[in-house]
């Protein structure tokens, strides 16, 4: 059965890039490039994995991680979140946050690949 | 013998040449050299508008009826003056504090800045004044006549219209130069030169009678002495009580005529030059009644009997064949009469304008909800309406009463009419007890006993009241009677009238002050203005609020005209210790602001105006007790202390700035870092995603490749310039610059900004709106760094307008060196919580796609202007969103 991924990012470049290399694994990408509507949009498309910008226009993501762990039913959905920012800082809040797993750009395809396949329940 | 043409001709010359003299001074103003021309000199001369045509021709003919009484008419303004220290001092004192604007703003503003008290004053000195512009009109006309008369061919009936083409071509000028300026602070130059111009005239004309006259006409002071004691004068002896109630009367109008009060305190450059005039002007009184007597004895003895004696200053030397001598004193006696109308119809139309037309239209628009609009222009036609309206009424008036004898009278009759403001003027700059009820209460009585007992009958009988009111009282009640009230018999109307009207308006003040509370607003306001000398500061009539200085900023805008009023933000910002256009909205700011305002609106409209902004923040208990307070520790307030806390509460303000930004700083290097960060590893994760694509060799058709290596390709850029920017920034902050310094014309520049801008935005309709003729100035300077911030503040506003036609504006303006480029658009402006942010790195305050930048420019630019010796900042309140760049138009070495 097809897998839906659902990337919230707003540069249109990296959404290309991110919605080529999964997409190409048999997923369907859908994409969301803006943080104020992020929940309304997880909360209809009911997606198996999220994959997160912390820098997002209106809305933090990490904001939109807090709104997404205290409503019911999506405690548990898988979140990849991605920074650009780099630092130990952000790690630490994504983790308590409650994220699934934390990546920092620029990511390796290879790398965001595994993470994807091992978060969807693939994975070896 | 003197055609009439000629006296014509030489009449519009003279007008032309105070026209001339007028604008030449104005011209000089806005300059800012006028120097000499703000003398203790000027002022003197400037305050003859004393002298009348009513004082130039009547006091002749006053002589010849009563003697040596002219001279109280002269005697109580020199009193006034030798005695300045108590009472103009003061006036002028609380004139320039207070900025005041006319004798009705000061009642207005004494007495709780309350509306009320101005209105009854403004109708009091229109209805005064009036008949008192129609004296002056009659003048002109009948000095015309008595030319007209000798040269055959100009009917009687020409000359009735002298009047109307005297009141026109005054209108005219007291509009020209009498409504340039909106702030009564501001002053008129213009006008005030050219009242001393003719203050001179007059004073010229009639010495030079008098010399005719007595070594001429006659053989010498000792003949006049000869001729006088023959003469049927030296029969009149004083009655004291009229002799004293003529001294007292002058002298109270000295203080309260309008015009007085204008040249006086509103047009005061100096407190000093009082002291000067406190001299000067009683000798200029003293010089102006010198030849008097003698002109009246040799009048009566040399011109035919009928001749009428108010006109002999005229008719002398026309008789004698002096025809040069008689155009001299003509063009005396015209010069007094121009002189008080047009000083008169300012005053006048000030306190119209201020105290009918603004407050009837603030609650206009109060009711209507609407949103004032430019409140300056409205002010400055309202002003020019009143001016029009005052010349008009006055000869309607003229035309009306026929220039009956009933107009002869009118100069003691306006002095009474004006004198009711004195009780309320001195209780309220000498006694802090002064209610604005009991004002209320002492005008309104002395008006009403003034129209009954004076101003009315003064038509004569069946014009007004009836010959059988005047004679039996109404409804024959005998001590109703108008000339005789409450049966006080034989006594001469005008002392009558004096006696009640200033009698019972001055206990109708006080006891109804002493029985009334004042508000807080009165209180402050009493403390204010009889403490006027020790109490400079610490008027509290508004509480620290929570209003935005940009609203302040908007409203001053629209009353003191956009230079002045930011002006004004800037300078107080500046005393606060802070940069930029908005001070912090302290209670003393929001009084200084009421004040600035109030030199153009009048007390009471500014403080209406700035209430409507800042809401109910009015005085409280506390406030009151502080004002208490402080006027009671006044002995042991050494000015030093408070200078110190001054100082001192000051350095704390930058302390604590400078503390805040300190804080920012720290936290502004993190988050630089990892903007930083962001910005770079951005780009590079497209590049090394997609590259990693092709690299794997994954099964890709031949567009998908281009367009991903293309992708590839436009990050790499992006990646470069992020670099230049950063680079470019770490270099112009650290100073490290060179600046290569050329002259080009500002336009070139600006056309270059405007060009290099057209791509970004492109596809829109964008309107640029520049004077292109204001922009031909030649700057030295580093012209391509200059360029790029025209650059990118143009193409800023062409992105982030977001108006549905937008629109630029740019502004060119020099001053003393310094050049400024205003560039302002018509969009939704920066939000206030922004504006301190848009300078700083990376402050983006929309979404990156859209502004396809790192968010560097504004930051730039910032160290650009620097590094020019400039700034560039945000102007907020302008309706769109307005940049301001200054620079020297040479480099300062």
């Amino acid at each position: 059965m097809d897998k839906h991924v659902l990337l919230i990012e707003d540069e249109p470049n990296i959404i290309e890039a991110i919605r080529f290399i999964l997409s190409r694994e048999g997923w369907k990408v859908s994409a969301h490039a803006d943080g104020t509507t992020a929940l309304d949009v997880i909360r209809q498309a009911r997606p198996h994995l999220v994959i997160l910008d912390v820098m997002l226009p209106g809305q933090s993501g990490f904001d939109i991680l807090q709104a997404l762990r205290s409503e019911p039913g999506l405690e548990t959905l898988p979140v990849l979140m991605l920074t650009a920012k780099g630092q130990g800082r952000d790690r630490d809040l994504a983790d308590r946050y409650g994220a699934s797993h934390f990546m920092t750009k620029p990511f390796s395809n290879a790398e965001m690949l595994q993470e994807v396949r091992h978060l969807l329940g693939q994975g070896a | 013998m003197v055609p009439f043409n000629i006296l014509v001709l030489g009449c519009l010359i003279y007008v032309a040449i105070l026209f001339l003299v007028a604008f030449l001074v104005e011209r000089r103003a806005e300059a800012a050299r006028i120097g000499w021309l703000r003398s203790s000199v000027i002022y003197t001369l400037s305050l003859s508008i004393y002298c009348t045509a009513w004082t130039f021709y009547g006091a002749v003919g006053y002589a010849v009826r009563s003697g040596l009484e002219f001279m109280t008419i002269y005697l109580g303004p020199t009193l006034v003056f030798v005695g300045w220290w108590w009472i103009l001092r003061k006036l002028v004192r609380i004139g320039r504090i207070h900025r005041v604007t006319s004798i009705a703003d000061l009642i207005s503003a004494r007495y709780g800045k309350s509306n009320l008290l101005g209105v009854i004053v403004t109708v009091l000195a229109v209805v005064g004044i009036t008949p008192y512009i129609a004296l002056q009109l009659q003048s002109v006309t009948l000095s015309f006549a008595v030319f007209a008369a000798e040269t055959p061919g100009w009917a009687q009936a020409d000359v009735k219209w002298t009047a109307l083409w005297v009141a026109t071509g005054l209108a005219l000028f007291t509009v020209l130069f009498g409504t340039r300026n909106l702030d009564a602070n501001e002053q008129h130059h213009g006008v005030v030169i050219a009242i001393a111009v003719e203050a001179v005239v007059k004073l010229v004309a009639l010495l030079a009678v008098g010399v005719f006259v007595v070594w001429m006409v006659a053989d010498g002071p000792g003949d006049i002495a000869r001729k006088i004691a023959e003469s049927p004068l030296s029969e009149w002896r004083p009655a004291a009580g009229r002799w004293a109630g003529l001294i007292f009367l002058s002298a109270a109008a000295v203080l309260t005529l309008p015009r007085m009060f204008q040249v006086m305190v509103v047009e005061n450059a100096e407190e000093r030059h009082l002291a000067v005039a406190s001299w000067a002007f009683p000798l200029y009184l003293f010089l102006m009644s010198l030849f008097v007597i003698p002109i009246a004895v040799v009048g009566l003895e040399v011109l035919p009997e009928g001749t009428n004696p108010d006109l002999f200053v005229l008719s002398l030397p026309l008789a004698l064949d002096q025809g040069g001598l008689a155009i001299l004193a003509f063009l005396g006696g015209f010069s007094s009469a121009t002189s008080m109308v047009i000083v008169a119809a300012i005053a006048l139309a000030t306190m119209v304008s201020n105290h009918v037309v603004m407050p009837l239209w603030l609650s206009v628009v109060a009711r209507g909800g609407k949103e004032p609009g430019d409140v300056r222009q409205l002010l400055l036609r309202a002003r020019r309406l009143s001016i029009a309206g005052v010349l008009a009424l006055g000869y309607a008036y003229y035309r009306i009463t026929g220039g009956s004898e009933a107009l002869a009278a009118i100069g003691l009759i306006a002095f009474l009419g004006l004198a009711q403001v004195l009780p309320a003027l001195l209780g309220g700059i000498f006694w802090r007890g002064a209610t604005r009820v009991g004002a209320a209460a002492g005008l309104l009585v002395g008006f009403a006993l003034w129209l009954y007992t004076l101003f009315l009958p003064s038509f004569g009988p069946d014009v007004v009241f009836s010959a059988r009111l005047l004679a039996e009282g109404p409804w024959g009640i005998a001590w109703l009677r108008p000339w005789a009230l409450f049966g006080l018999e034989g006594m001469d109307p005008l002392l009558h009238a004096m006696f009640w009207s200033l009698s019972l308006n001055a206990i109708a003040f006080f006891g109804t002050s002493v029985f009334t509370f004042p508000s807080p607003i009165e209180r402050v306001q009493g403390a204010q203005f009889v403490n006027v000398f020790e109490l400079q500061t610490g008027a509290r009539s508004w509480r620290q609020s929570a209003v935005e200085a940009e609203d302040l900023l908007v409203m001053a805008q629209r009353i003191l005209g956009r230079d002045a009023a930011q002006e004004f933000f800037h300078a107080e910002a500046e005393a606060q210790g802070k940069a930029g256009l908005l001070p912090d909205t302290t209670p003393e700011f929001i009084e200084r602001l009421e004040r600035r305002l109030a030199g153009s609106v009048g007390a009471a409209t500014a403080h209406a105006m700035v209430g409507q902004i800042v809401g109910g923040a009015f005085v409280s208990v506390e406030d009151l007790m502080a004002v208490a307070n402080e006027t009671a520790q006044i002995m042991e307030y050494s000015s030093q202390l408070e200078a110190k806390s001054e100082e001192l509460s000051r350095t704390a303000r930058q302390l604590r700035e400078a503390n805040a930004k300190l804080t920012d700083l720290s936290v502004q290097k993190d988050a630089f870092l990892s903007q930083i960060s962001h910005e770079l590893r951005t780009p590079m994760t497209s590049i090394r995603a997609f590259s990693e694509i092709l690299r794997d060799g994954a099964a890709l058709d031949e567009e998908s490749r281009l367009r991903f290596s293309s992708i590839i390709h436009d990050e790499a850029i992006r990646l470069t310039r992020l670099l230049d920017d950063l680079l470019d920034l770490s270099v112009l902050e650290h100073g490290q610059v060179t600046l290569e310094l050329g002259t080009a014309s500002l336009r070139s520049l600006i056309d270059r900004a405007v060009m290099s801008s057209a791509s970004s935005g492109a596809g829109r309709d964008f309107i640029i709106d520049r004077d292109v003729a204001a922009e031909a100035i030649m700057v030295t300077t580093d012209i391509g760094r200059l360029t790029q911030v025209f650059i990118n503040i143009v193409s800023n506003a062409r992105k982030y307008c977001d108006a549905p036609q937008p629109r630029l504006t740019i502004r060119v303006r020099e001053r003393r060196g310094v050049v400024r480029v205003d560039f302002t658009d018509n969009g939704s402006g920066i939000p206030r919580k922004s504006q301190g942010l848009i300078f700083e790195k990376f402050a983006r305050l929309t979404d990156t796609t859209k502004a396809g930048g790192a968010g560097l420019g504004l930051a730039i630019c910032r160290e650009i202007m620097r590094n020019l010796g400039g700034n560039i900042s945000y102007v907020p309140g302008q309706g769109g969103a307005s940049f301001r760049v200054v620079f020297p138009k040479v480099p300062r070495s």
